[in-house]
């Protein structure tokens, strides 16, 4: 029975403030392998009961078990460790960066690695992300240079967007990236018209938009979904639910709707949630959404359950909104030790290959940083010409701005 | 030359880009099976099919922001908001993405989208389908702004914006649709079989964006004027016979410096006209650049006319409305000062 409440705002609160005991027992996680997994042509009314479940294969002992489980061989998996790995060092390093004084502006993926990085597996050349600002795993993990990423952050004279950008708002549009906004939720409907353009064009191309818990409200979610459903267009949508908006928990977006896969059900979307730290269901459950919208089956919404363990940004401090230990209280676990214990327990992977391995990617982080620093970082060395900054605003640039970069001397 | 309304040459544009160009694409509300509430888009579903024109949800933020996606992807959308009034849901799509694109990414991506919106009042609109919100786009780098005067030109820069490698706003005057209107709302309607202008060439022709045309020469004023305010500028020279020079903008942004100062240096007096409020509107634009460049040249203050800066009202349309009366008393102050 619904509570009747009188008196004043309802205005929902996050189980725990700083100072208590993290307490994450609201989340339900279903057991690992649990969840059926339906073929690609279901009816989506057919599996409207996925919208509040999890999709889950590895279990508590490392086991990867259920009707998810076997869509990467051991190979992929090696790899998949070592893109979340190098992400998650890549991150340390340029956080350090940062505060360093070389660039601005950081943020990180801990704890999130898995999303991005599974899901680009799934993924062909071809096909176009529309991502956030924190999928970074997706340029990491289809090969785009590190060194390109830094010169990025560094807005250095090789940085590839001439300066233009805050660190980290990439575009990569030959690796299936497109450029970042920064105005929440903008991106997610500009996936649909993409995909829309696909399916104009009688392509087999598809494309992902990206989302945070947070920026669901914005319209621009809702419009994707609509234009989503109605166009059946092939796209897969992301939501990635990692509990916190800047400082604000995930029911201030989610509101009454159990969860934000459940948006997807008025819509007539097939609406799934998946362990968001679970390389092998993010990629599972990407390669089946993936397929639906090339074989023109339409678009799918997926929820990513995850936690972000770091600040929001390098402009943000979790201590004063959350408990400081709440993110090893989160019980789906760290996407990269998890992954890392099932690939020992498969006979392919050891402990000490492991520390060799992160040695390795840290070198690799390292040289590509000292070769980005050569091109420059925000205040030292190489920089955009200020004369560039009036380039590129339109493709011929019209005798207004002409007079203005004259009237600037540069 | 066949005689066509603005609407005719408006659709008739569209109708030759999707015909020349396979990625040119037609979308909006009640634009496809119905052909949009102006008519815009008649028979473009017929002959094209339902993939390049197509019905929408009302969504104004969703139909330009899947437009930026299928430019992303190469597309050419061509897109329709049914009256300008509504565009304001699709404001951050404008103005943070499809304005930006090319540029935050270095040319990577890039924008070739055309929003078409029928703008301006004197049809009894009221304050949502009357409004001119030219100016909250000329303020927007990486924008270009469009408005025509009559059918010719409409057909000659809706194909230049749609070839354009740029986003562009085209606001349609929608009381110019049917014929000129001079603002003398008391007086029979003129059709535009019966004008000039209403001759339009077949098939592919351009108006070049950013070049303005001088629609009547004269020696003693200039008026600066786009859209409906171009046919009322013309009005109230004749009116108060002032030999006035009228100077149809066509494209405000970029906009057609040379040929202002041209004119004002030759004048040397100015008035400004437009439908839109006063405060901070374009107007206020163009007096500034008049000022900084014809100083020296100028007999007379630089003055404006445009609509009050009041919602855009129902029953006192022609109260609000600035017509030939208001621009020939500021024609006379300019040249008795």
């Amino acid at each position: 029975m619904a509570e009747i409440r009188k008196g004043g705002l309802f205005v929902p609160e996050p189980e725990v403030r700083p100072g208590g005991q993290p307490d994450f027992s609201q989340v339900k996680i279903p057991r690992a392998g649990s969840v059926e997994r339906p073929p690609v042509d279901v009816d989506p009314r057919d599996i409207r009961d996925m919208a509040f479940s999890i999709i889950r294969v590895l279990n508590r002992d490392g086991e990867a078990v259920g009707p998810w489980a076997g869509t990467l061989t051991d190979e992929e998996l090696l790899e998949g460790l070592k893109h979340m790995m190098t992400l998650r060092a890549f991150d340390a390093r340029m956080q350090m960066a940062q505060r360093q004084g070389k660039t601005s502006f950081y943020m990180q993926h801990m704890g999130e690695e898995a999303v991005s990085c599974a899901f680009r597996r799934a993924m062909e050349p071809g096909d176009m992300n529309f991502p956030t600002y924190r999928q970074a795993g997706l340029l990491i993990a289809g090969d785009y240079p590190m060194v390109d990423m830094m010169n990025q952050i560094y807005s250095n004279e090789a940085d590839p967007l001439k300066g233009r950008q805050l660190p980290i708002m990439y575009s990569a549009r030959d690796h299936g990236f497109f450029s970042i906004s920064g105005n929440l939720g903008t991106q997610f409907i500009q996936a649909v018209g993409w995909a829309m353009a696909s399916a104009i064009k009688r392509d087999d191309r598809i494309a992902a938009g990206w989302i945070g818990d947070g920026s669901t409200a914005e319209s621009d979610f809702h419009a994707a979904l609509v234009f989503a459903s109605t166009y059946r267009a092939p796209v897969v949508l992301n939501i990635v639910n990692n509990q916190w908006a800047i400082s604000t928990f995930q029911g201030i977006a989610r509101g009454g709707a159990g969860t934000f896969a459940a948006r997807g059900l008025g819509f007539g979307l097939p609406a799934l949630r998946v362990d968001g730290n679970d390389y092998l269901a993010v990629h599972a459950v990407a390669k089946w959404a993936v397929e639906r919208a090339r074989m023109g089956l339409g678009a799918t919404l997926i929820e990513y359950v995850t936690y972000r363990v770091g600040a929001h940004s390098t402009s943000d401090d979790p201590s004063a909104y959350r408990p400081k230990t709440e993110s090893d209280a989160w019980p789906l676990g760290d996407p990269v030790i998890r992954l890392k214990n099932h690939l020992i327990l498969r006979g392919v992977w050891t402990d000490d290959r492991h520390r060799q391995a992160e040695a390795e990617v840290l070198d690799g982080v390292i040289s590509a940083q000292k070769e980005a620093e050569k091109n420059g970082t925000l205040h030292a060395g190489g920089r955009p010409s200020a004369r560039d900054m009036f380039e590129g605003v339109y493709a011929e640039m019209p005798p207004h701005l002409r007079r203005q970069r004259q009237q600037a001397g540069v | 030359m066949p005689r066509m309304t603005m609407i005719d040459a408006i659709r008739d544009a569209m109708d030759v880009s999707m015909g020349r160009d396979e990625n040119v694409v037609v979308f909006g509300e009640d634009v496809g099976y119905f052909g949009g509430v102006f008519r815009c888009t008649a028979g473009l579903q017929q002959k094209y099919g339902s993939s390049r024109c197509f019905d929408t949800p009302i969504s104004e933020l969703g139909i330009v922001g899947v437009a930026v996606g299928m430019a992303a992807y190469g597309l050419r959308p061509c897109v329709e908001i049914q009256f300008a009034d509504y565009v304001y849901p699709a404001y951050d799509q404008i103005v943070s993405e499809a304005a930006r694109i090319r540029y935050r990414s270095a040319g990577q991506f890039t924008c070739p989208i055309v929003i078409r919106m029928p703008t301006g009042g004197g049809i009894f609109g009221g304050q949502t389908h009357s409004q001119s919100p030219e100016a909250l786009f000329t303020h927007v780098s990486g924008l270009k702004v469009v408005v025509p005067s009559n059918p010719q030109d409409a057909k000659g820069l809706l194909i230049s914006a749609i070839e354009d490698p740029d986003p562009v706003i085209f606001l349609e005057p929608k009381r110019l649709y049917n014929g000129p209107f001079d603002g003398h709302h008391d007086r029979p309607v003129t059709p535009w079989s019966k004008h000039d202008l209403g001759d339009v060439a077949a098939d592919h022709v351009t108006v070049p964006l950013g070049k303005a045309v001088t629609r009547r020469e004269g020696s003693a004023v200039t008026i600066l004027a786009y859209g409906t305010m171009v046919h009322v500028a013309l009005a109230a020279a004749e009116d108060a016979g002032i030999d006035a020079e009228v100077i149809d903008l066509r494209t405000l942004l970029p906009l057609d410096l040379d040929a202002i100062t041209a004119s004002v240096k030759k004048t040397g007096r100015c008035v400004v006209v437009h439908e839109a409020t006063m405060t901070s509107g374009f107007g206020a634009e163009l007096v500034t650049l008049v000022q900084e460049h014809c100083f020296y040249h100028l007999e007379a203050p630089v003055a404006r006319v445009t609509g009050w800066d009041t919602p855009y009202p129902h029953a006192q349309e022609w109260d609000y409305f600035p017509g030939p009366a208001r621009v020939g008393e500021a024609l006379r102050a300019v040249m008795e000062a």
